[in-house]
């Protein structure tokens, strides 16, 4: 059946210095599409050990994923319209920001090269988990209309097929403009770098897109049982990311707590960031907590993981 | 889903006069149909929810450092992200309500003999879309302004009176962004697909609108082409009121100012319909 880690490209990858080359694209070399069809047929009975059906899994992820890219690009201009809109909506949060900052130089105490790395951790990791597992929340959409049971009696795992569901490259317009806020904030920033701060950055970016991964797909579980969810799915990305756009001094104690212990947003990029940053924990917490998003990462997958299944196997059909 | 809505309200016949009679029924039939989506009202109510709590905290946060900023005291601030937050879905600050209804008769070709129903095209989009906004205004209008009052320090009108103002302010600002998303739409019969107009308005509409920052803090020439943009009628406008910035003799450039805009686009709107019949017939239907 699906394999939970089939949402999670970057999982299966070791955790790369460089967040891009956990991207499929590069893993994957670009098969003609007869011995795609004929390793197709193979792996989807050879698929028994872990990794194998893992690596099978992120293989129908892109087989999916390239068919949309085609598909979406047979209207080009509307293509690149959607791809200049979503670059300069991203940026209009941002623009915020900044202008926030022409009537104040800190905001919770955090100054706008601080709250911009903030900014575009979070914004880099929704980014890339909407791009990579987004479509996720369409299930609810699927059940009712019957086609997730064409899915499921395709020979690919369900959740592949579901998470490269339209497939868009203009989803890029978010992370790549995190990506220039990124490199802005590093070159202002004044931190002092240590090799352990070094190394945060790149496993912030990486974990922070595996949690908001596993937020998309657990989320769109939920569905499974109530098929209108998705706008509160929305609430902890779109929202979540909103939230960690700004320091954790400046909400209340309980919300703080709640994205630390309950859904593990603080995670993403507030924990990692106190470390990186230097910045003093409102809540106290132990150091080893600004270190652990790799666990926190991992639990939230097993999670959303044992939900999809626990979700497929409730899961009844249209009876069409 | 929504061509059931359109084809099962397929007007009888219109010679009786009974025009506003008819678009009374479809306003209520768009109101039945809105209503039938209660789960994913509820659902949007909290996500409505959130995001105030979010952005009232970063509101706090800013008025904490710069008391009185734009002319707004801390609870003013906190206030705006109330009413804006439930304004966004009932007057459909980025878009949807009768787009996506419309975008789907593109795709499918229904829209061709749209044009040639006895009913008229504008009108009808016009009377669903405050069918729609009566029963968005009624949850996700409410509920927001209702949690955020509990949980923030928020500043309700002082006479009675400004709640009437304010909500003919929101029926004007729904006219407004009808009259927008109407010309966005519409666009579809010289594009084809009118997805990527409408993300372009989204953008413009969030920022202009005052939506994710009030107008009063954009930075100079921004901040008065802020104010005179349409999309200030959206939110800026009907917070004014509320919050009685703009009372007493001010209310009525603030309201006029809706109204002229809604006339404007309304009629551009009629104009783009003409063409865009036109050009259906040259095509041969």
């Amino acid at each position: 059946m699906a394999d939970p880690l089939a949402a999670e490209p970057l999982a299966a990858e070791p955790l790369a210095a460089e967040p891009l080359a956990a991207e499929p694209l590069a893993a994957e070399p670009l098969a003609a599409d007869s011995s795609a069809a004929d390793s197709f047929a193979a792996d989807s009975f050879a698929a028994d050990s872990f990794a194998a059906r893992t690596s099978w899994a992120v293989r129908s992820w892109w087989l999916c994923a390239r068919m949309w890219m085609r598909s979406m690009m047979a209207y080009r201009a509307s293509f690149f319209l959607n791809l200049l809109a979503s670059l300069v909506t991203h940026s209009l949060d941002f623009v915020v920001l900044v202008i926030m900052f022409r009537h104040t130089d800190r905001l919770g105490g955090w100054n706008l090269p601080e709250i911009a790395f903030l900014y575009a951790t979070a914004t880099f990791s929704l980014g890339m988990a909407n791009l990579l597992v987004g479509s996720a929340d369409g299930l609810g959409v699927r059940i009712m209309s019957g086609s997730l049971d064409t899915m499921l009696i395709r020979p690919a795992p369900a959740l592949s097929q579901l998470c490269a569901e339209r497939f868009s490259l203009r989803r890029l317009g978010r992370p790549l403009q995190a990506v220039i806020v990124l490199v802005w904030s590093l070159a202002t920033l004044d931190v002092h770098w240590t090799w352990d701060r070094v190394l945060l950055v790149p496993v912030l970016l990486v974990c922070g897109t595996v949690i908001f991964g596993a937020i998309y797909v657990g989320g769109a579980t939920v569905q499974f049982w109530w098929g209108e969810s998705k706008e509160i799915q929305n609430s902890f990305t779109y929202g979540g990311a909103t939230l960690l756009h700004y320091p954790p001094t400046i909400f209340a104690k309980e919300l703080v707590a709640g994205v630390v212990f309950g859904v593990p947003l603080a995670f993403v990029n507030w924990l990692p960031s106190l470390r990186i940053l230097d910045r003093p924990d409102p809540l106290g917490l132990p150091t080893a907590f600004q270190y652990a998003s790799p666990v926190a990462a991992a639990l939230c997958v097993a999670a959303a993981g044992t939900a999809w299944r626990a979700g497929l196997r409730a899961y009844r059909g249209t009876g069409s | 889903m929504p061509n059931a809505a359109l084809v099962g309200a397929r007007p009888p016949d219109t010679s009786g006069g009974s025009a506003a009679g008819l678009y009374a029924a479809v306003a209520r039939g768009a109101f039945r149909r809105y209503s039938t989506y209660r789960a994913a009202t509820l659902a949007g109510t909290f996500t409505n929810t959130v995001f105030g709590i979010i952005l009232a905290s970063s509101f706090l946060a800013l008025w904490q450092a710069r008391p009185g900023l734009g002319g707004y005291d801390q609870s003013q601030a906190v206030t705006y992200i109330w009413v804006s937050q439930g304004l966004l879905v009932t007057i459909a600050v980025w878009g949807g309500g009768f787009q996506d209804d419309v975008q789907d008769r593109f795709r499918s070709g229904d829209i061709a003999v749209d044009l040639y129903r006895p009913v008229d095209f504008q009108g009808w989009w016009l009377a669903t879309d405050l069918g729609r906004a009566g029963f968005q205004a009624l949850v996700r209008g409410t509920v927001p302004m209702l949690v955020g009052a509990l949980v923030f320090r928020t500043r309700m009108p002082e006479h009675p009176l400004t709640w009437v103002f304010f909500l003919l302010s929101a029926l004007l600002a729904l006219l407004v962004s009808f009259g927008l998303r109407f010309l966005v739409s519409i666009t579809g019969f010289w594009l084809h697909d009118s997805e990527g107009v409408r993300a372009v308005m989204l953008v413009v509409s969030m920022f202009f609108s005052g939506m994710l920052l009030p107008i009063a803090l954009f930075p100079g020439w921004l901040g008065d082409l802020g104010r005179v943009l349409p999309w200030a009628a959206l939110v800026k406008v009907p917070t004014d009121v509320f919050l009685e910035r703009a009372e007493g003799s001010g209310l009525l450039p603030a309201l006029g100012f809706q109204l002229g805009w809604a006339a404007v686009l309304l009629a551009a709107g009629r104009g783009a319909q003409w063409l865009a019949t036109r050009r259906v017939v040259v095509q041969g239907g």
